[in-house]
């Protein structure tokens, strides 16, 4: 599967036809501007006028934050996969910037991004494109990774990844090359393990600041299948990127988060991937005969926990994703504290089409944003 | 030196002359738009944002109306609104960007609770908010008959009525001998004092509700003066040293008073701010009646004035109160509330000074001292007055 060095593999292509125009455009870059506009006029008629005032007024301009929502869920950035000596090896460049994002209608936020030029927003753009969350950052269990984080921003900021590395690699201030000053650059070198669900963020002090201003984003192990025995190892594929498996799956990243627009260490604005209500005005398409793999992560300051409830439905819940099996079972609800993160597992099978609400179960965060819907196709 | 003079003024007219500074200014502020000097500073200028949120109504049910202002020195563009810490939809009229002192109403479909307390956020594009607690929401009065006389009567009940009723001691104060009548003079400087500082203190708190640009402390200050040499100004040229004047003047003063606790209390009921209803309007009413006492004790030494004198004394001192809750319930706002009431603490100052004059005149008439240990005892009795019956309506 070498074909992802382009940024869009022959799974991403079978998976825009799951989700639909919107993803196509979005995801394969077919299109500079996705039709997002007919889609979600068309949705909201189907939501019922009124019925839907607990919302924001107007429309993002995602064509000038330079990132969608559907493409926010739906793109994995697979660096630049290579060997050397017999061993895989997967590079990333990382870039942090200061711009401006517009996280709800008219509503525009100082953020500090992160920008790769393999992720689907900069691939699309043909420039790097600084976005929040940061971009999905995949690879396989083993691989020796290898970051080149560029400082193009105005203060010091590192890369911290949540996995298993040296004190060198761990991208806190004064460990190893400590914080990256404006201009600078350093890469970070380590093996991907352990698998699962997890993140990176900046960690430069102050970190409170740092990681709200938006530099956080995916980074995600899968499973190498060929460590597995038996059942494990069919989980395992169904779990590795590599494995036609998992092409079988539709798996999504979000990453829960908040804004506070006036720097009161209260969050203004709630979202599932940076947008309120992002996915109400473009819900989600699902297909029934799917499995629905949801890589959920927390990267919500000020408030202790965040969490996650799917209406109409039940969910697997694999914490840290360290595991192939579940650690929760048959729940609708799940809660994780900022940086906790895991993979929800369920299906609509059998469901009737039509749209299904999920949001968190802080009804105070829904109605700042974090809202979202799925709609239940054929 | 002389010729250079006499050139100068054929050289130059005169108007020329006066224009010639203003000209000056006028290059001077183009150069400095032109040359942009400040261009140093740039960069750390913070934006500054200023949304004032002058009314909150409920026009109907599931149906809420802010009108807002900006106050500040830039444009300002609301790009959403919160009610109850909720994103909501809503339109904005004339549109979300507002010039500077620009107002706009925003209309919200929400299914707001019947007496229940609702904060709502405007937020700006730059992120930065505005919050608005609405103590009590309650359905907002509508322009109509049965409205206007309701809260016409409220008007009646804190206004006319007491000050009436305290008229009607008018035939009792007749009676009592000059050293007791110079009390009751003492007495009514003594309320109309509480009422000086109750009513600059009033003015103060509206008028720093009111948005900065309007200066609303300064003009409340300049109202009172104001208003106090346009009376002593009136006072000249038309002798007031009669106690009809006197009366009448009071009357006034009271008049424009009351018209600044009728917006309060208009404003009030109209926003649900009166939780205690009925127990503010009796407590209005018997802080008020000292107000009756106040114009009539000067009229006590003369001859008696015609029923319908007394009559027209009440509606002038009264009735504002009825406008005054009129607009405090339909068109509120803090500045011109502030306004008022400083016109009302002005005109009360120019009738301590005349009711002054008339106790001393009279006392020097009686070979007595104003200042007796009597009348200072009914200057407090009117002060404490005044202040125990504020009980009744001060929270």
């Amino acid at each position: 599967m070498n074909n992802q060095k382009k940024g869009v593999s022959r799974r991403d292509f079978l998976k825009i036809g799951s989700v639909g125009v919107a993803g196509l455009a979005g995801v394969a870059g077919l299109r500079a501007v996705a039709p997002a506009t007919p889609t979600s006029a068309e949705n909201r008629q189907t939501h019922g006028g009124d019925e839907h005032a607990a919302m924001t007024v107007g429309q993002v301009d995602h064509e000038r934050n330079g990132f969608y929502p559907l493409e926010l869920l739906y793109d994995f950035d697979y660096g630049t996969p290579g060997e050397e000596a017999g061993r895989a090896v997967r590079e990333w460049n990382i870039v942090a910037t200061d711009r401006e994002i517009e996280i709800a209608p008219g509503l525009f936020f100082p953020g500090w991004v992160y920008g790769s030029p393999t992720s689907a927003a900069s691939l699309r753009a043909g420039r790097i494109i600084g976005q929040v969350p940061g971009p999905t950052l995949r690879c396989v269990e083993g691989e020796r990774l290898r970051v080149h984080f560029t400082n193009a921003g105005t203060h010091p900021h590192t890369l911290h990844f949540h996995g298993i590395h040296s004190a060198q690699m761990d991208g806190v201030p004064g460990v190893g090359r400590g914080m990256i000053d404006p201009g600078g650059t350093f890469t970070y070198e380590f093996e991907a393990r352990p698998f699962g669900c997890h993140l990176y963020h900046c960690h430069a002090i102050p970190l409170k600041r740092h990681i709200h201003k938006g530099l956080y984003g995916a980074f995600i192990v899968d499973p190498d299948p060929e460590r597995q025995e038996g059942a494990a190892q069919e989980t395992a594929r169904s779990r590795n990127h590599r494995y036609p498996e998992n092409e079988a799956v539709n798996e999504m990243v979000i990453v829960m988060n908040a804004f506070d627009t006036n720097f009161d260490g209260e969050n203004e604005v709630y979202a599932a991937n940076t947008i309120a209500f992002g996915y109400v005005n473009e819900p989600i398409q699902v297909r029934r005969d799917q499995l629905q793999r949801l890589y959920l992560i927390n990267m919500t300051e000020f408030d202790p926990i965040n969490s996650l409830h799917i209406h109409g439905n039940f969910f697997d819940y694999y914490d840290h994703g360290t595991t192939l099996e579940p650690t929760l079972r048959t729940v609708d609800t799940v809660m994780q504290c900022q940086a906790q993160r895991g993979i929800v597992e369920f299906s609509f099978g059998g469901f009737e089409p039509g749209l299904y609400m999920f949001h968190a179960h802080q009804s105070e965060f829904a109605e700042l944003g974090w809202m979202s819907f799925f709609e239940v196709i054929d | 030196m002389e010729k250079g003079d006499s050139l100068t003024t054929v050289a130059i007219p005169r108007w020329l002359l006066g224009l010639l500074p203003l000209l000056l200014l006028l290059s001077l502020i183009a150069a400095f738009f032109v040359l942009d000097p400040l261009a140093f500073f740039a960069g750390s200028f913070p934006p500054l944002e200023e949304l004032h949120v002058q009314r909150v109504t409920f026009p109907a049910e599931g149906h809420i109306r802010l009108e807002i202002m900006n106050g500040g020195p830039d444009p300002v563009t609301v790009a959403q609104v919160l009610v109850d810490d909720a994103y909501w939809q809503h339109t904005m009229t004339p549109g979300p960007t507002l010039a500077r002192l620009e107002r706009a109403t925003i209309d919200i479909p929400y299914p707001w609770v019947d007496g229940e307390p609702l904060p709502i956020t405007l937020i700006t594009a730059t992120g930065l908010t505005f919050e608005e607690e609405v103590e009590v929401a309650v359905r907002s009065p509508e322009v109509d008959g049965r409205t206007l006389l309701a809260y016409a009567l409220l008007g009646v009940y804190v206004g006319v009525v007491p000050v009436a009723l305290g008229m009607l001691w008018y035939p009792f104060m007749r009676h009592v001998d000059r050293k007791w009548m110079n009390a009751i003079l003492a007495l009514t400087i003594g309320l109309l004092i509480f009422l000086f500082v109750d009513t600059v203190l009033e003015a103060l708190e509206l008028a720093a509700e009111a948005p900065g640009v309007f200066q609303g402390v300064p003009v409340v200050f300049f109202g009172i003066l104001l208003t106090l040499g346009v009376l002593l100004a009136v006072g000249q040229r038309a002798r007031m040293d009669s106690p009809l004047a006197i009366a009448t003047l009071i009357a006034l003063g009271i008049g424009l008073h009351n018209l600044g606790e009728g917006l309060a209390i208009g404003a009030a009921f109209a926003t649900g701010a009166a939780a205690l209803g009925s127990f503010l309007v009796v407590g209005f009413t018997l802080h008020n009646i000292t107000e009756g006492i106040g114009i009539a004790a000067p009229l006590a030494r003369n001859e008696r004035p015609a029923l319908f004198t007394f009559i027209l004394l009440a509606i002038l001192a009264g009735a504002p109160a009825i406008l005054g809750t009129w607009i405090g319930s339909l068109a509120f706002s803090p500045f011109v509330a502030a306004l008022f009431l400083s016109l009302g603490a002005g005109a009360i100052l120019q009738v301590i000074w005349e009711v002054g004059k008339l106790l001393a005149r009279d006392a020097k008439r009686a070979n007595q001292p104003a200042f007796s240990w009597l009348n200072l005892a009914g200057l407090a009795a009117g002060v404490l007055v005044m202040y125990l019956t504020a009980f009744l309506v001060k929270f």
